[in-house]
């Protein structure tokens, strides 16, 4: 089968940042495929070299098995982008910016009105359709701008960070939308991300840092790389505590900024024996849970996906 | 002719019906920038109201202050407000452009045009519809501000309109080329503003907007016949006349064709820079 997205060994550097250094991934057709990492990964130069804003140092991508030109812009046809701040006019109304969105794919008059008509009542807009966008909340923007680009009935949809900065209901809903297409229609969608939660959405994962992939997978898959159960340890003086901690349960934790984080099967067990082997007030607090896939990027890199790296791209 | 040729390969006709539908993409795109430029326009009253009222005041402010002591060899009965309008009309797509195009430097990050950059179009209708979008408010704001043309000594009756209104639309697709490549490749706006006052604003003064084209001194006069927003104020100037007039005095004396065709090539320089700046991924 055909993959929907090619990628081969697509580098670019800025000044003296490799922003992306020799990344190679392809994307089935059906799939959810998430680029997990931190700011400064080299997602956001990934989701501008594969939507065409930027052109590659080196590398090449295919879009359904053709090499994608950037100055072909036929290969953009069946391609939906939704971008982080939102493509949308504020001065202009839900309607209008819908229209404007068909016309950019010159969908036909009649089409393009039936299909808006579609998606307002889809995603609730519906009776603020006649407003001014710039008086939408950000979750009503991002349903909009997620509504625009599948006016076109795009094979692959390539979002970024698509939901940062919402609240949990609008990040829900905006799940059961992208679920809900990848039922109905077959579509394929890549995302960049920083949220652990959002990945777990995925079918599969690359894991980027610093430009590279550092291994692409299921999420059960990178989970099992974590094995048990992972313990954090929250104290003011991690990096001291971090030593003794080791040498005492010997473990090999990680710490990231004030936490300390190890995994352990039957990890649980040892929380008690934590608690008081130290003085009152060393340890702010102890947390199990099962891995997450903020842990599995913890275990890869050493470092966390909060965490920004240090020589970011802007 | 040969219609066995012409039906050739199904490969062939494929690309040729693909490279029809593009063609598409470009007209659409073009049309959404101009409409949508257009729309924002009508949206915000106080923008049609600056429009309409800037130009207004600095012609009678300016106009008034150096009307004691303007003279000019030769036309000894020309007020200054006469000979400033056409200077006023060359502003009005001056500012126009600039405040449109500005707009690019943050819509391109943040904003629709980011949905038009992965769009199927070409940068060239980029480029196309936000200059023609630019070029129609300037023309908007021009047409009412015409209107008091014969207060300035202009009768509307003796305007040449076509070349006037032809002239100006090609002014306004000069001044939106430029500022798009500027908005482009500078990309902030403070730098933006200062690149444009340092550049665009002594372009105005030195067109033969505020004084005639000097005998003395010389470099003067060199910097002004190598501004080719000279051309356009001389071209103004004299379809206000109607151009079975002399040609005004004070310009460079240039036959009207060839300062029209200085300035259609004009424009078709700075559409192309702005489309080169943005054509390619940085």
């Amino acid at each position: 089968m055909t993959s929907v997205l090619e990628v081969k060994n697509l580098s670019r550097r800025f000044g003296n940042l490799q922003a992306v250094d020799g990344l190679s991934f392809d994307v089935k057709p059906g799939e959810i495929f998430g680029l997990l990492g931190p700011n400064g990964a080299g997602k956001t130069t990934t989701f501008h070299l594969l939507t065409g804003l930027l052109a590659p140092d080196a590398g090449e991508f295919f879009l359904n098995g053709k090499k994608a030109d950037p100055t072909d812009g036929r290969s953009r046809v069946s391609v939906g982008v939704a971008f982080q701040k939102p493509s949308v006019d504020g001065k202009l109304t839900g309607r209008e910016n819908l229209e404007m969105g068909a016309a950019l794919y010159a969908l036909p008059q009649t089409l393009a009105k039936e299909k808006i008509k579609i998606a307002l009542e889809r995603s609730g807009l519906a009776a603020r359709a006649g407003e001014a966008v710039e008086k939408y909340s950000g979750g009503m923007r991002r349903r909009l701008e997620l509504e625009r680009v599948l006016l076109s009935d795009p094979k692959l949809l390539i979002l970024d960070e698509p939901t940062q900065g919402l609240d949990q209901s609008a990040f829900r809903s905006f799940w059961d939308v992208i679920l809900a297409l990848r039922k109905e229609r077959g579509m394929t969608v890549l995302l960049t991300t920083h949220d652990p939660r959002e990945a777990e959405f995925c079918d599969r994962i690359a894991v980027l840092d610093k430009g590279r992939l550092l291994v692409c997978d299921t999420p059960e898959k990178l989970r099992a790389k974590v094995g048990g159960e992972v313990i954090v340890v929250e104290a003011e003086r991690a990096g001291e505590l971090s030593g003794e901690i080791a040498s005492r349960f010997s473990v090999s934790p990680v710490v990231s900024g004030d936490q300390i984080s190890f995994e352990k099967e039957k990890a649980h067990e040892l929380v008690p024996r934590i608690v008081e082997s130290f003085p009152v007030g060393r340890i702010r607090s102890v947390q199990v849970h099962r891995p997450t896939l903020a842990d599995v990027f913890l275990k890869i890199t050493g470092r966390g996906l909060e965490q920004e790296t240090t020589e970011a791209a802007a | 002719m040969n219609g066995t040729q012409a039906i050739s390969s199904p490969a062939e006709t494929g690309i040729s019906m693909e490279e029809e539908s593009t063609f598409r993409y470009e007209l659409a795109t073009v049309w959404v920038l101009l409409v949508r430029d257009l729309r924002r326009f009508f949206r915000q009253r106080s923008r049609i109201a600056g429009a309409l009222i800037q130009p207004l005041l600095f012609w009678l402010i300016l106009g008034s202050g150096f009307s004691g002591t303007f003279r000019m060899e030769g036309s000894e009965g020309l007020g200054y407000l006469e000979y400033f309008y056409p200077g006023i009309l060359l502003q009005v797509v001056l500012f126009t452009s600039i405040f449109t195009t500005m707009s690019v430097i943050e819509d391109r990050n943040e904003g629709f045009l980011q949905a038009v950059l992965v769009s199927p179009s070409s940068r060239l209708a980029l480029v196309l519809g936000k200059s023609l979008g630019g070029t129609s408010i300037a023309l908007f704001q021009l047409v009412l501000f015409l209107l008091v043309a014969p207060w300035a000594g202009f009768p509307l009756g003796d305007i040449s309109w076509p070349v006037l209104l032809t002239v100006l639309f090609l002014t306004g697709l000069c001044l939106t080329g430029i500022g798009f490549f500027m908005a482009w490749k500078i990309g902030t706006i403070a730098g933006y503003h200062a690149i444009m006052s340092v550049l665009l604003l002594p372009l105005w003064v030195l067109s033969g907007a505020m004084f005639p084209v000097p005998d003395d001194p010389a470099w003067l006069a060199t910097i002004m016949r190598f501004n080719p927003m000279t051309y356009c104020v001389e071209v103004i100037r004299w379809c206000l006349y109607g151009l079975g007039a002399l040609p005004p005095a004070g310009g460079t004396g240039i036959p009207l064709l060839t300062a029209f065709l200085l300035i259609a090539l004009f424009a078709v320089f700075a559409q192309g820079v702005a489309w080169l700046a943005c054509r390619k991924g940085e």
